[in-house]
């Protein structure tokens, strides 16, 4: 591409060109500025400067307004910059502010320029390369230039002075050594009585004191005094914003901040001054009853103001104060709970966070009724947030505000029928939680559980299909509890179960399994309890029994579910009679049996075993062609002995098991945990992740006899499979007994559920095993809260579950060293004295009564920080109140004996200054504090 | 660091202004743009002026077809940069006259350069429409 010609150059395009053609362009907007795009790579390489800053110009336009990148023209921007014209450096400025940043490859190229700039004549040019610095600015330009920066901090031209103090902050993150050139001058400006100029400090300390306000609590004298004095809302704002971060660091300021602030607050009428008063007490000043009073009050204004925006911030000042002052909340109950109606969706969330933080054990249950019928009212999103924000607060610190376990969990099956519910997820870790963590609330589990599972229209919401399976687990596992376990199995068969995903699916079949084997078990000891005789004989679907399932097809699955309804209706588990069996095992073939040919491996094995079993019960227990007296006999006890150990298989109680269960086991002799774990992928590869669901046999006992009756039986196929798995899994424990636990530690199994152990069985386990059930059975202990009608029921707790890693946050390198940098420079780093030579010297009552509080600080700081007084001079002319200031103009050699004498004597005024009832108090931390080793701070505000 | 952006944006959401005070890349701005447009450009005149936007706070205001969307760390005073907007339209106003979407559109640059009077390193330096204004004459004469 060849340079633009003259003709170009007189025909180019001005930038009110480009956009009038960009609003009138018939060719597309894109198009049209790919070709005004082209015209300017050709305009900018103009070697005439006009043409040059007007093509940049144009780009800085389509650059900030079409995100079309500026970075080719970098180059091109600097040679504008030269020009010795103002109106070329202007857009030049301009575009260098707009698109150069820290990787910018001519950046290094501009420091001569800005220093130029910096140092001419003209001020708005200083100000356009200041304006500039304070966007560019990097670690070179921040260093190069800090010389200039400092001049121009004491130049006589407020506009410039204002601009040098502003870039400062840039500077100072940038470069943190110039604060030693620097520092001095900023806070001199401090001082100015300028507003312009106060403004810009001001706000230069606020942003360094949001960072590391500790290194600037020396400072505080000054800001009191602006706090008191300025009458400039901006910069009450930002002083008011420096003293929130200050005052929590040291009561005596904030003591003496209190009185001012309160103040603002009562005579104000500017409402963003009122709101910064309210929030720096509610912040930092919530010990002061009198202002977190007035500060409510104030609030409550802003509550019932028409402005949507005062309510929303009333409402997040309410959510600061609510912690420590949960009065606050309660006192505007009616406005909080009646923003929950708000046309807003962000008042809405405001005031939603405040209900949830007046929940207490008292009035969770009434909050949760209010919020549940909002919740069916409200929008989906919205709808979620409340369940949401119930569900996380009713089980905060393991259902801490919870008593009535019963309440709490219809509720959970209420919220999942709320239409918008999508809180699934949650609802079903809830509800298998307190199942397994709360003994007395199973009945009413299984009561919810089964309301949840009999309605066949909450299978087609597939939000739901977690809580269903929550409820189906539930169902199964405490299916003793359920006043009708053959109405339960029809539900966890019905025809719609089709609906759910294969994996919870396969749960339900499991909870189908779980409650056959209850149903067989009762009926067994039913039968067993009145004489046996005639049972067996009043069989009349005996026949019917002996039909394969394969016969059944789909439809005559749905008619058996039908048929099966109306009949699971009058059934009780009180009275399991040979026809409800019969039913049942039916309606179990019938419903399973096409599910043997599904194509998911978990349902159709499930599937597999719960009929493998009918099957065998079927035969020993109920067939007609075994009429024989004796052989029913022997195949009844062998049927009735199959069933007695699933049964207790099942009923093997789970509980929760810590996260940190494992770790407590003592490592055995020679075994090496950490050695060769890359081999151990390689062999995980081939090992399946046991499924949510599997539940353990428990005691080898119990497993060696399931063996034995399993091989008198004779029922081979889903039973071989097994043992052949087990012989697998026995080889590679042969092979790889390295990453094996001692056998017997089987118990625990990795889970989807909260990871459960059978502790019923822990006794009779081995060496090993009894280490480990010692340990959990240390880590259970049971939580009770007295002085409750009702007692609240055991909640089953591990006390490491809880225990949150406390989270050390290190501070920034590059901070730490401009707040070090900033304290050398408060508290002059020359002098530094070891802080054993310090207390040497310290040993004085003035010097004493200051060893307070900071007890925390790092000693090197304090020692600094003590010798803030050496450098007090005499001489100088004490300002009211404002003592501080004065410490930190200091020169580096002063005699001890100085200090004491100036000590002394700022003692002095101070009590004549504050009178009696403060100086009670010091009096009192005098008391308290005094300890001649804590490092010493000085007074700030006396 | 106070104020972290500024965006002017018409109805249509059309960026008319956009000045940022720390560095984002274009694709950045774009994505936060068209976020924080449709975030604010939906919500009615009955709702609050604030919206929570990543680690931002949106503080908007509508002016006849213009929004004035001002980004700033969460602990700003929301009512003081409401304030600010409603400065820097009065000071654009008095300079411009009446001011609408076209002046802005046609002087852009001039925008621009008012509101690096009032903001630096994104705190507000000047407050004054006086002290504001002053300046950029001076500049549209020294030019």
């Amino acid at each position: 591409m060849s340079g633009p010609s003259l003709m170009d150059s007189l025909f180019q395009r001005t930038l009110e060109d480009l956009i009038k053609g960009l609003r009138q362009q018939l060719i597309g907007e894109q198009a049209f500025i790919s070709k005004a795009l082209e015209d300017i790579r050709k305009e900018i390489k103009s070697t005439d400067l006009s043409t040059k800053s007007t093509a940049l110009l144009k780009l800085s336009y389509l650059s900030s307004l079409h995100f079309h990148d500026m970075a080719f023209a970098s180059f091109h921007a600097l040679e504008v910059l030269s020009s010795p014209r103002f109106s070329h450096k202007k857009i030049a400025y301009h575009a260098i502010s707009l698109s150069f940043h820290d990787s910018t490859p001519v950046l290094l190229l501009i420091t001569n320029h800005l220093r130029k700039d910096l140092t001419s004549t003209n001020e708005f040019e200083v100000s356009l390369s200041l304006q500039c610095l304070s966007r560019i600015a990097n670690v070179d330009l921040a260093r190069d230039l800090t010389q200039e920066i400092f001049t121009l901090l004491s130049s006589n031209k407020l506009y410039v002075r204002k601009r040098a103090v502003a870039v400062v902050l840039r500077v100072f993150e940038k470069y943190p050594d110039s604060v030693r050139v620097c520092f001095k001058r900023l806070v001199e400006n401090l001082e100015n009585y300028d507003p312009q100029i106060l403004s810009a400090v001001v706000g230069v300390f606020c942003e360094l004191a949001c960072k590391d306000p500790r290194s600037y609590l020396p400072l505080a004298p000054e800001f009191y005094k602006i706090l008191v004095d300025s009458k400039n809302n901006w910069v009450l704002i930002k002083v008011l914003k420096i003293f929130a971060k200050l005052a929590p660091l040291e009561p005596r300021l904030a003591k003496r901040v209190v009185e001012p602030v309160c103040d603002h607050m009562r005579r104000t009428g500017a409402k963003s001054l009122l709101f910064e008063c309210v929030r720096t007490v509610v912040t930092s000043l919530s010990e002061y009853d009198s202002a977190v009073r007035l500060a409510v009050g104030k609030v409550r204004e802003f509550l019932v103001d028409e402005d949507p925006n005062l309510k929303y911030l009333g409402l997040q000042a309410l959510a600061i104060v609510a912690p420590k002052h949960l009065w606050a909340v309660s006192e505007n109950k009616e406005v909080v709970i009646k923003s929950l109606s708000d046309a807003d969706p962000n008042i809405k969330i405001e005031s939603l966070h405040l209900v949830m933080a007046m929940v207490s054990e008292h009035n969770v249950a009434e909050i949760c009724r209010v919020l549940v019928n909002y919740a069916l009212k409200a929008d989906p999103e919205f709808c979620n947030e409340i369940l949401n924000s119930i569900l996380s607060t009713c089980s905060r610190n393991l259902y801490e505000i919870i008593v009535d376990f019963d309440w709490y969990v219809s509720l959970l099956g209420e919220m999942s029928r709320i239409p918008h519910c999508q809180k699934g997820e949650e609802i079903e870790n809830q509800l298998i939680d307190i199942g397994l963590r709360v003994k007395e609330v199973r009945p009413e589990l299984v009561r919810v559980a089964r309301d949840l599972l009999i309605d066949p229209a909450l299978l087609g919401n597939p939000f739901l299909h977690r809580v269903l399976s929550a409820a189906a687990w539930s169902s199964g596992e405490y299916v003793e509890f359920s006043r009708n376990p053959l109405e339960l199995m029809e539900a966890l068969l019905q025809p719609r179960t089709s609906l759910l995903p294969p994996s919870i699916r396969a749960i339900y079949i499991q909870s189908a399994f779980k409650v056959l084997v209850f149903c067989l078990h009762t009926y067994l000891m039913q039968r067993e309890s009145t004489t046996s005789s005639a049972c067996p004989d009043n069989l009349p679907s005996g026949v019917s029994a002996s039909v394969s399932y394969e016969s059944f097809d789909g439809l005559s699955v749905e008619d058996g579910g039908d048929a099966a309804v109306t009949h699971g209706l009058t059934s009780t588990s009180a009275s399991m009679t040979d026809e409800s069996i019969v039913n049942l095992l039916n309606l179990v073939e019938i419903a399973l049996g096409p599910l043997l040919g599904s194509h998911d491996v978990e349902v159709q094995g499930r599937a597999r075993n719960v009929l493998g079993f009918v099957d065998m019960t079927k035969l020993d227990l109920l067939n007609p062609s075994a009429q024989e007296e004796k052989g029913l006999e022997r195949k009844e006890v062998e049927a009735s002995k199959t069933i007695e150990l699933m049964h207790d298989a099942f009923s093997e109680e789970l509980g929760p098991v810590s996260l940190t269960a494992q770790g407590k086991v003592p490592l055995p002799d020679g075994l090496m945990l950490k050695e060769n774990l890359g081999d151990l992928e390689m062999i995980c590869g081939d090992i399946q992740l046991p499924s949510s669901n599997s539940f353990s046999f428990g005691t080898p006992s119990n497993e060696q006899k399931v063996g034995v009756s399993f091989s008198n039986l004779q029922i081979k196929e889903d039973f071989e499979q097994s043992n052949e798995s087990t012989s697998l899994l026995a080889e590679h424990r042969k092979r790889h007994g390295l990453y094996y636990l001692p056998s017997g530690k089987s118990e625990i199994i990795s889970n989807d559920y909260p990871p459960a152990n059978d502790h019923t069985s822990q006794g009779n386990v081995n060496d090993n095993s009894d280490d480990l059930a010692k340990l959990t059975e240390e880590s259970l202990f049971p939580k009770k809260k007295p002085n409750h009608a009702k007692p609240r029921p055991v909640v089953v707790k591990l006390d490491e579950v809880d225990e949150k890693p406390i989270a050390m946050k290190k501070p920034e390198a590059k901070d730490d060293s401009l707040s070090g940098a900033v304290r050398d420079i408060l508290l002059g780093s020359e002098d530094v004295i070891p802080t054993s030579s310090r207390s040497n010297l310290s040993d004085k009552p003035s010097s004493k009564r200051r060893g307070k509080e900071k007890q925390d600080t790092d000693p090197h700081v304090e020692s600094k920080e003590n010798l803030v007084d050496d450098g007090n001079p005499n001489s100088r002319r004490r300002k009211h109140r404002s003592h501080g200031k004065e410490r930190r103009h200091k020169s580096p050699r002063k005699k001890n004996a100085e200090e004491r004498e100036d000590n002394g004597q700022k003692e002095k005024e101070k009590s004549t200054h504050r009178h009696g009832r403060h100086k009670s108090r010091q009096r009192a931390d005098e008391l308290l504090n005094v300890s001649p080793q804590t490092p010493v701070i000085p007074d700030f505000l006396l | 660091m106070g104020i972290r952006f500024i965006l002017m944006v018409n109805k249509q959401g059309q960026t008319r202004l956009a000045q940022y005070y720390e560095w984002l890349t274009l694709e950045e701005r774009r994505a936060l743009e068209g976020e924080i447009v449709r975030k604010c450009l939906a919500r009615t005149e009955q709702q609050c002026s604030f919206v929570e936007h990543r680690n931002y706070k949106i503080v908007y205001r509508r002016y006849a077809s213009l929004f004035f969307l001002v980004g700033v760390d969460n602990d700003e005073n929301e009512l003081a940069i409401l304030e600010f907007i409603h400065l820097l339209v009065e000071t654009m106003d008095r300079h411009f006259g009446n001011v609408c979407e076209l002046d802005i559109m046609f002087h852009l640059e001039k925008a621009h350069f008012m509101l690096e009077e009032m903001v630096m390193n994104g705190s507000v330096v000047e407050t004054s429409k006086t002290n504001i204004l002053t300046p950029i004459q001076l500049m549209d004469k020294a030019s």
